[in-house]
């Protein structure tokens, strides 16, 4: 009996480590976490950001969010679906397509806001 | 930033729409043009290089592996196997112009007894079945090292993609040039998107070559791959990167988007088989 116990135990502690991440991804991450996350937002791919590593230069650099954008609707709008403004732009339609869902969407704005 | 966007905003539109109904000597002429204003210190010969004509550091690096290039190998066998003969007696050369010995340049071509476009790994592929042999897996392996040893016949040849004048080489042109324009996956890019409108910008430290030239140097090496990989395995790594469905390789629609991109890449050099990251 005494032998079973640690495989078992074992086994439990390898299924919460890997599938925790995964279940917590959408309420726990930050918006900055959401945002840099290569599965995610990726937003480094193409956007210079504060505290962001090895950033891509395809799109402007996020910086004083606040005062480039007083309106948060027209700041969500192009997050939501930047081919309305721009029908080739290249930045994915992070609502339109489902790619983010509103909540992480909504956490990113917030984010975005402190830059 | 937003000035700045606006010219590739333009001549990207300009690309997409206005040219929709061009010849292909029209587009290509376009499309050589616009990579060479916007890099006007770059040679056209030099976009066979790919990513490399642009970034100078990943240059120096991919220069100094290019002494024990990591393909040497595979490039041996594929000689070998290209001049083993099937157990019929006959051999590759056999299916082939020129003994199949400086073509590359030539492929694809468009058959138009059977109205379809055929690439140097199928015609290999064909000339197996037409000697009772099996035909080889299409994105690795064997096809790779024998299609690196036939584009090593070619180096420095002039890439000569022809379309004849029918309707049937025209419209499988024309579905390559819609593929590559129009936008894919769940991240919503087009081929264009990376490889025209933003070549030479990077996507994380990732420098994004230009379309022109992207053809001239396959098979490629790839580190990532550890081994020679075709033109439409490359397809599948781009298409799976923006989360849409590869295709099978030598699809009529990748068949027709290597016609179109190499027939974009007319007049520059083979220079395959090339190591990339
Ligand atoms: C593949 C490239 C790419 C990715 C990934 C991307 N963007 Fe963009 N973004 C662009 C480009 C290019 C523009 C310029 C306008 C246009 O073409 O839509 C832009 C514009 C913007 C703007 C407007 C900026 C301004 O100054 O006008 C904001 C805000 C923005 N992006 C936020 C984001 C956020 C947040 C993410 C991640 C969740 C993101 N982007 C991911 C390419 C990208
Ligand atoms: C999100 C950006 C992006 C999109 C969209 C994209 N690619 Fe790429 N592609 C890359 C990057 C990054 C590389 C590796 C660096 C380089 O060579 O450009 C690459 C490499 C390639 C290469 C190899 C180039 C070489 O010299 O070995 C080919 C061929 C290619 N892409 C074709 C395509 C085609 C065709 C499509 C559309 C189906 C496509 N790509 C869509 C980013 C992209």
């Amino acid at each position: 009996m005494k032998k079973n116990t640690t495989p078992v135990a074992f086994i439990l502690l390898a299924l919460t480590a890997t599938l925790l991440p995964g279940l917590l991804s959408a309420t726990e991450m930050t918006g900055k976490e959401i945002a840099f996350d290569r599965s995610k937002g990726n937003c480094l791919a193409c956007h210079a950001i504060e505290d962001g590593d090895m950033p891509g230069n395809i799109g402007p650099p996020l910086i004083v969010m606040k005062a480039r954008f007083p309106d948060r609707a027209a700041l969500k709008a192009q997050i939501w679906d930047a081919t309305v403004k721009n029908p080739i732009s290249i930045m994915p339609p992070f609502g339109k397509h489902e790619i983010l869902n509103d909540t992480e969407i909504e956490k990113i704005l917030d984010y975005l806001y402190t830059l | 930033m937003k000035i700045f966007l606006n010219p590739f905003v333009f001549i990207a539109l300009i690309a997409v729409t206005v040219n929709v109904m061009a010849t292909p000597e029209e587009d290509k002429k376009t499309f050589q043009q616009f990579y060479s204003e916007r890099f006007s210190n770059i040679d056209l010969d030099e976009f066979s290089n790919g990513v490399y004509a642009l970034d100078k550091d990943a240059r120096s690096q991919w220069e100094a592996m290019s002494d024990f290039p990591p393909y040497e190998d595979a490039l041996e066998e594929g000689e070998e196997l290209f001049n083993t003969p099937f157990e019929n007696g006959n051999h590759y050369a056999s299916c082939f112009q020129n003994d199949g010995q400086n073509i590359r340049q030539n492929y694809p071509l468009f058959d138009t007894q059977r109205n379809t476009v055929v690439t140097l790994e199928l015609a290999i592929n064909e000339c197996r079945i037409h000697n009772n042999e099996q035909p080889l897996p299409y994105k690795k392996g064997d096809i790779a090292k024998i299609s690196a040893y036939m584009a090593s016949t070619s180096e420095g040849s002039a890439t000569n993609v022809s379309i004849p004048d029918t309707k049937e080489a025209l419209s499988a042109y024309q579905a390559g040039k819609q593929f590559f324009y129009t936008k894919h996956g769940q991240l919503n890019f087009s081929c264009a998107n990376c490889h025209v409108q933003y070549a030479g910008r990077k996507a994380r430290s990732e420098t994004l070559s230009t379309a022109l030239g992207q053809t001239t140097h396959f098979p490629v090496y790839r580190l990532k791959w550890e081994a020679l990989g075709t033109l439409h395995r490359r397809f599948d790594s781009c298409l799976i990167n923006i989360r849409a469905t590869p295709l099978e390789a030598q699809s009529e629609t990748y068949k027709n988007l290597e016609y179109f991109l190499s027939y974009m890449s007319n007049g520059l050099p083979i220079n395959g088989p090339a190591s990339r990251k």
